[in-house]
């Protein structure tokens, strides 16, 4: 069997995305195609009087204006929170109210420009602390302001602070941000030409769960409903789940009769495509005199804007990745998702685990400040040794949390290492000798990936000899189809180059979940080898069967089979799969017929992974700017075997950089109108090759003992920990001002002020 | 007014080598143009804000932002597109830099890149990561964190 599982091999997708000849859904096109623009809500929150639609109609190119009211006789309701079209309020800026569709973009934009639309402005929400205070308005008619309280906890949290040596206490603000995949959101319908159903191309991280959700919306049988993804430039969460836009497009090309597209714009990204990040903690962490953690306990807040669609989750995985890799003998997390006049949020990269690991390591450095240690002692103490495994952190609810393996001292030292904590001490010392302002910070976590059931994939070996591996499991820049062709090319004694991946179409493979929670490659990588091991188990029997031999006596090799000591009568896939997908007659022998058909689908189904890591980092501040330069950032980091180590460190980069741009740049700003400020990428900054830190990457594998490939999901750990380590070493910079940072991002304007208010001078 | 500005014009672009004339209404981008009337589709559109630089082309050799320029302002002037630096076979010594270094991961800002990188290396100047970072700072990346990309653009100076 060849090696290809673990090779830094170059990827297969990058042919057609590095010649123009990528397929993404704008580029998509079609006959008597139309194109759709939205009007949308310039309220945070007012009520629809009046839709006149008339002189949208009459605008050159219209072809046809719809409001909520024309859509909702024809569509199911309640499949989501939010309607597809708002009916008789809004409640967010840029919250969809009606569509035009046109020729062209050019002309549908016209179109929305000429729709008037009466409105009453009502009380606006943009502080949960309004929301939740007596007497409130009602964010949303009939729906309360609290969606939801999660206790998430475990053991005698009281019992343990009454003995407690050391309390800590913080409150620790995070605010609103949101991924920004470079490309926007985008949808493509075409019709059946009998109208009875539809195919709707979409950039979805779920293409079954939005076959699911559209043919409820539109009332049709899934079957009616094909989704298909194409290139998808980037997602980071926030193409996940069914968006109002895609049931609008959809319905609007049966309706119409005509293929329909809609392309959002940057514009309508920042309001109408979902935010995160944005919580409120008060948390107390309690420990011996020796630092020993006894019990954690924080009461925090999920703004969740206006609409739920993800908030739920964000809360969960925030409480549930507080204790991280440490023994923590009581935890309560108590969450409140609460409702506000702003963006809808869901996850995205890290779906509120930056914020639980922010929590928890924020609280270990002001332990190890509290009982006069040093903050990677502090964590040394307290971590779970490696041979606890497997390890019950003691969460039982939303899932149990039982983490499968790992080497966190191992993890912990070697980042130490790398980053010469040993010797911070005196850098820093010659660094403000020559005035400089450096300091070095440290945070550790575990993430469960991999979780949330099962994924699917398909092997088929098609009359020709063809290879093609199917999945639901779509990509949008993570290598799916490089780390596919590998595992299948390894099970299959095939070059890669002869295997075919084929993502995000429903109609391909029956059941699927999606792209997220750095689940893909390990469920569905799983899922490849099943499938491919079944196919070769089909194809030796096959050959067998025309050599004339028991398949016990076939090898397998290099894409042929022979009987063992007779290597040269050779039979090909090709011979092979041209017997085995007949399209004449074939004799039957005495032994009977073969199973026809080179063909598996399997589901692999598996409690989550665990993926851990540390990242120490070293930074430089300026006290007179608020200027944060990061000097070196070190990751270590183990997510069990590595497919494709290539693959993996591009994860790695990526999200480091995310995580960064979380700290130092990124923050969603609204008015006390609910006025979104921040919607083009000049009030936005995205990091760019100016703020790219000198990065080190180191790995570890630990395979995972939950599936046969060994490995866990790498997706959102270079972004998970960032947040605590950055904050950390500015802090540490600026420790001589007596800076106590609690509040994210960390960006000029906030760290001026900070220094401005502390008392303490160098 | 607005029925003027979209009486439509006839305009002849000259797009990697190629005369193509065609109408268009005045308020057209660049950048529509030549994904919609002339299907050259690898120009890709991230913002329309003139920021994100996915959407550049060379115009007369030097990168550009095709989402500001309209296409009737374009007559007389030389556009080279991702499909102009592709060769017929396989990959340019730039792309296949960026293929061995893991450079693109969606690959939506990739072409953005690719041009103004060639623009870069046509001038001919050695680089220093200094200069590539430098270049490249005008064009977002969201998947890669960019150092691939920085590495892929140094490697190809030998090359190109
Ligand atoms: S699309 Fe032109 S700069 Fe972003
Ligand atoms: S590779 Fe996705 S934006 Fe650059």
């Amino acid at each position: 069997m060849a090696n290809w599982v673990g090779q830094a091999w170059d990827r297969i997708e990058d042919l057609r995305l590095l010649t123009g000849r990528g397929r993404f859904v704008a580029d998509l096109t079609a006959p008597g195609l139309v194109s759709v623009a939205f009007v949308r809500s310039p309220h945070a929150h007012a009520a629809i009087n009046r839709v006149d639609l008339e002189p949208a109609r009459r605008t050159p190119g219209v072809v046809a204006a719809f409001s909520g009211a024309d859509l909702a006789p024809h569509i199911a309701l309640g499949v989501t929170e939010q309607p597809p079209l708002a009916l008789q309020a809004v409640h967010y800026v840029g919250e969809p109210v009606a569509v035009v569709v046109a020729e062209d973009r050019y002309a549908a934009e016209d179109g929305v420009e000429a729709v008037a639309v009466d409105w009453t402005p009502l009380p606006v929400v943009t502080d949960v602390r309004v929301a939740l205070a007596e007497g409130a308005p009602t964010v949303v008619a009939g729906r309360p302001n609290l969606i939801a309280e999660r206790r998430i906890g475990y053991g005698d949290v009281a019992a343990q602070f009454a003995r407690a040596a050391v309390v800590v206490q913080e409150r620790l603000v995070i605010h609103r941000a949101t991924a920004q995949p470079l490309e926007t959101r985008g949808v493509m319908a075409i019709p059946d030409p009998d109208g009875s159903g539809v195919t709707v191309w979409t950039t979805t991280q779920s293409p079954h769960e939005l076959r699911r959700s559209l043919a409820r919306s539109l009332r049709l049988s899934e079957d009616k409903v094909r989704v298909r993804t194409p290139d998808v430039g980037g997602s980071f969460g926030v193409k996940n789940r069914l968006y109002p836009e895609e049931v609008v497009v959809a319905w609007l090309a049966m309706r119409l009769v005509r293929p329909v597209r809609w392309i959002e714009d940057r514009l309508e990204h920042f309001a109408a495509t979902q935010h995160e990040r944005e919580q409120v903690h008060e948390v107390e962490l309690a420990a011996d005199a020796e630092g020993r953690l006894l019990a954690l306990r924080d009461r925090f807040v999920v703004d969740n804007g206006a609409y739920v669609r993800g908030g739920v989750t964000v809360m969960q995985r925030t409480a549930m990745t507080i204790p991280g890799p440490y023994r923590l003998p009581a935890l309560e997390a108590v969450g409140r998702l609460v409702r506000t006049h702003k963006t809808p949020i869901g996850p995205y990269r890290g779906a509120g685990r930056p914020q639980g690991c922010f929590v928890m390591e924020r609280m270990m450095d002001r332990l190890a400040e509290a009982v006069g240690q040093d903050r990677a002692e502090v964590r040394r103490r307290n971590l779970i040794p490696p041979d606890a495994f497997p390890y019950a952190t003691g969460i039982e609810s939303p899932e149990r949390v039982v983490y499968d393996s790992g080497d966190f001292p191992a993890v912990l030292e070697e980042a130490l290492a790398l980053a010469g904590w040993d010797q911070a001490a005196a850098r820093i010392e010659a660094a403000r000798q020559e005035g400089r302002w450096i300091g070095i910070g440290l945070a550790m976590n575990v993430e469960d990936t991999g979780g949330g059931g099962y994924e699917g994939a398909r092997v088929r070996v098609d009359g020709n000899g063809e290879v093609t591996v199917y999945s639901g499991a779509v990509a949008q820049g993570q290598g799916h189809e490089t780390a596919f062709a590998q595992v299948a090319a390894e099970v299959l004694d095939l070059p890669p180059e002869r295997i075919r991946v084929a993502l995000g179409d429903t109609d391909d493979i029956p059941l699927g979940i999606g792209t997220f929670g750095s689940r893909a490659t390990t469920l569905a990588g799983n899922a490849v080898r099943e499938s491919a091991i079944a196919v070769r188990r089909q194809i030796v029997e096959w050959a067998a069967r025309l050599l004339e031999a028991d398949p016990e006596d076939v090898v397998w090799e290099g894409g042929a089979a022979y009987v063992r000591g007779v290597p040269e009568r050779r039979i090909s896939l090709e011979a092979i799969a041209a017997r085995a997908n007949p399209l004449t007659p074939i004799p039957m022998g005495p032994e009977g017929p073969l199973p026809l058909g080179l063909e598996a689908t399997t589901y692999f189904q598996s409690a989550p992974t665990y993926s851990s890591g540390c990242h120490a980092c070293w930074v430089e501040v300026d006290p007179r700017t608020g200027q944060v330069r990061v000097l070196d950032y070190v990751v270590v980091h183990d997510c069990g075997r590595m497919l494709n180590p290539k693959l993996v460190e591009g994860q790695i980069y990526g999200g480091v950089l995310f995580g960064l741009s979380t700290v130092l740049l990124e923050e969603l700003r609204y008015g006390e109108d609910g006025q979104l400020l921040t919607t083009t990428f000049l009030d936005y900054p995205l990091p760019t090759t100016t703020e790219m830190p000198p990065l080190r990457i180191a790995h570890r594998e630990t395979p995972s003992p939950r599936n046969p490939l060994g490995i866990k999901g790498a997706g959102e750990s270079g972004t998970i920990p960032a947040l605590a380590a950055l904050t950390a070493a500015v802090e540490d910079a600026l420790k001589p001002f007596g800076v106590h940072l609690t509040e994210l991002p960390l960006t000029p304007e906030r760290l001026l002020q900070a220094l401005a208010q502390s008392q303490s001078r160098p | 007014m607005a029925e003027a500005s979209i009486q439509p014009l006839t305009v002849t672009l000259k797009v990697n080598g190629r005369d193509y004339t065609v109408t268009v209404e005045p308020r057209w981008t660049l950048a529509d143009v030549l994904r919609h009337q002339l299907g050259l589709t690898g120009t890709h559109v991230g913002c329309e804000q003139g920021v994100c630089g996915a959407c550049t082309v060379l115009v007369d050799g030097e990168p550009a932002r095709s989402c500001l320029m309209f296409a009737v302002q374009m007559e007389g002037h030389e556009i080279v597109t991702i499909e102009g630096l592709t060769p017929e076979a396989g990959l340019s010594p730039l792309q296949e830099a960026f293929h061995r270094h893991h450079a693109l991961q969606c690959g939506f800002c990739t072409p953005g890149m690719l041009v103004t990188a060639t623009a870069l290396l046509n001038q001919g100047k050695p680089l220093t990561e200094e200069t590539v970072r430098e270049a490249l700072s005008g064009n977002l990346c969201r998947c890669t964190g960019y150092q691939f990309i920085v590495d892929a653009v140094m490697d190809a100076q030998g090359g190109k």
